[in-house]
């Protein structure tokens, strides 16, 4: 069962960069995700959306190796997964943030940011000082996200919104094909969403994925090319914006009815 | 409605504590008082006195910077490092003391007449080998349940030493532990210890700083602040926390080994888990994920112990519960009033 798309025309699933076949996860006696098949476009930003507790957290978990599933398949690309392990995500070119903004937080921003950047590698990283191009990459990006002012400060001292835009210019830093943002826009001033959405808008500019997770339907409307319903666990819809979003079981789905 | 003059000024008091929870002065006040008492003890006692001193301090300062590799800069919270300092203490012993002039005969061990620049590296790697094994159980657990897995090994430890008297002598413990030679120039002398253990602290120190200065100490960090995430960033974090576990064992173990030469004598009163409370408190007081901060933290608790014996009011025989009760005190008052510890850089 690969997903339903409502618009077979432009069918960008076509190059997906993300396809699950099948992904379930169960807590205790509660499916959190039921035998969820769809794919997420290779380009361009998509979203997820669905009430609370349709499994959009969930979803983003077990692709990005935070929980196991139960049973399924995740795609990545070419290369076919029944098990990710978290520390791999990397290497298969996803990262990600959290829900509730989780930075390293008795740690300066700085180091923040140069934590991402070096070495993998065990006993090469004891050896590792601070490179001239990691500082240049820290920079450029802390630059960007605003936060070069605060770069001494600790991150745990730092406001809500500075938090958020830490974590995804941490994510950023990263070079990956897909980002997934878990509720990136959730309780921030007007400025700050502005800041936010201009990073997505750079992210798909430079051909890179971008999956985010909202529950702010204007900004689903403005921002996503292709968009993901989830309900109860279970996967519902997905194409593009403005159809999905008139559909009747959508609208039922969020209201409720 | 806020009267101004109430909501603007805080008292004398607030303003005591805010700068004592905040400001880095209290680091630099410590650091002068210690090092002021140890002098005028110094020059009080003599220098045979200072010699003895500084030695215990240097084991010390060895154990608790290594701890604080493991607490302080990966977060988990060991209180079992003792029973790394007990092998090396025993390797030593064993490795080297001669046991065929020993009186009690009942407890036969066996004897290896090794030199003490042979037991040494052999204690360092015994440590080492058993913090590999322990340490792949360990990685399981994290947070509280660490503590107790890590409560449990200390137990573990002593009741080793305690009961396997073919290679312990058990309580009896062991005498003549060989004080080291280089060729045929015998080391026996008190400074000439105390320089072994001075280099042997400045290695370990040197090992320390260089490992949490790297790319590799700032990924122990992110596995103390969220393991999880550093996951997520590419970390195979399980390797991280053994080598630097299995690093710092060794330490202890060198630590150790150096303790058994010193005190020439080694039985399993010095490795109870009271130690190991002490040798937590001690990082804790001279501050968590900071080089510095164990080393005074080991002055002022040397000090502690060998100084309390000179207060005119204290009868001898309490001489050792004081020590404790006075360290019990710093402790719960700095978790009040300094979490981080005298120059700490992470709050527990």
């Amino acid at each position: 069962m690969i997903s339903q798309n409502v618009d077979q025309k432009t069918d960008l699933s076509e190059y997906y960069g993300i396809e699950t076949i099948g992904i379930t996860k169960q807590f205790g006696g509660v499916k959190a995700l039921d035998d969820v098949s769809l794919t997420i476009p290779l380009f361009g930003i998509t979203s997820i959306v669905g009430p609370n507790g349709s499994g959009k957290s969930t979803f983003v978990n077990l692709v990005t190796g935070v929980l196991p599933y139960d049973d399924g398949i995740v795609k990545i690309e070419t290369n076919s997964f029944k098990v990710i392990h978290a520390h791999e995500t990397p290497e298969h070119g996803i990262t990600r943030t959290f829900q509730e903004v989780r930075l390293f937080d008795q740690m300066t921003v700085w180091d923040n940011m140069m934590v991402v950047l070096t070495n993998r590698s065990l006993l090469p990283s004891i050896f590792e000082r601070s490179k001239a191009e990691h500082r240049k990459k820290t920079e450029e990006i802390l630059k960007q996200v605003g936060m070069w002012e605060k770069r001494e400060s600790m991150a745990g001292e730092l406001s809500y919104g500075q938090r958020k835009l830490l974590e995804i210019g941490r994510a950023m830093a990263l070079e990956v094909q897909v980002y997934i943002l878990d509720e990136p826009f959730a309780g921030l001033f007007p400025q700050m969403l502005e800041r936010v959405k201009d990073l997505l808008r750079d992210l798909r500019a430079s051909g890179r994925t971008v999956v985010f997770i909202s529950h702010n339907m204007d900004i689903v409307r403005e921002l996503s090319d292709y968009i993901i319903v989830l309900e109860s666990g279970k996967f519902l819809l997905a194409g593009e914006v403005e159809e999905v979003l008139n559909r009747p079981e959508v609208i039922r789905a969020y209201l409720g009815a | 409605m806020n009267s101004s003059s109430a909501t603007t000024s805080p008292s004398v008091l607030e303003r005591g504590l805010h700068t004592l929870r905040e400001k880095g002065d209290l680091e630099l006040y410590a650091n002068v008082f210690i090092i002021g008492i140890a002098v005028i003890f110094t020059l009080w006692q003599g220098t045979g006195f200072a010699i003895t001193l500084a030695t215990v301090f240097c084991i010390w300062a060895i154990l608790s910077v290594s701890l604080n590799l493991v607490v302080g800069y990966t977060g988990l919270l060991s209180v079992g490092h003792i029973g790394f300092f007990g092998i090396g203490a025993y390797g030593m012993a064993i490795l080297t003391s001669d046991t065929s002039y020993e009186l009690l005969r009942t407890e036969a061990i066996p004897q290896f007449g090794w030199p003490f620049f042979a037991a040494l590296p052999a204690c360092v790697l015994a440590a080492g080998v058993v913090a590999l094994g322990v340490g792949a159980v360990f990685n399981r657990f994290r947070d509280d349940i660490y503590v107790l897995v890590s409560f449990g090994f200390a137990i573990i430890a002593f009741n080793v030493f305690l009961s396997w008297r073919a290679l312990t002598r058990g309580a009896f413990g062991i005498h003549d532990v060989q004080r080291p030679s280089i060729g045929g120039w015998q080391l026996t002398g008190d400074i000439e210890f105390l320089i072994l253990c001075v280099v042997f602290l400045l290695i370990a120190v040197g090992i320390s700083w260089f490992l949490v200065s790297s790319s590799f100490g700032r990924v122990l960090k992110a596995i103390r602040e969220d393991e999880q995430v550093a996951q997520v960033f590419g970390y195979q974090t399980t390797y991280y926390k053994l080598a630097i576990w299995v690093i710092s064992a060794m330490m202890a173990g060198l630590a150790g080994g150096l303790f058994g030469s010193f005190t020439k004598f080694v039985d399993p009163n010095s490795f109870i888990l009271l130690e190991s409370m002490l040798l937590v408190s001690i990082v804790i007081l001279g501050g968590l994920a900071s080089i510095r901060g164990s080393l005074l933290g080991a002055l002022a608790f040397v000090l502690l112990e060998e100084g309390m014996r000179f207060l005119p009011f204290l009868p001898d025989e309490f001489i050792g519960q004081a020590r404790q009760v006075v360290l019990g005190v710093l402790l719960v008052l700095l978790m009040l009033f300094r979490p981080q510890g005298l120059a700490g850089r992470y709050k527990l």
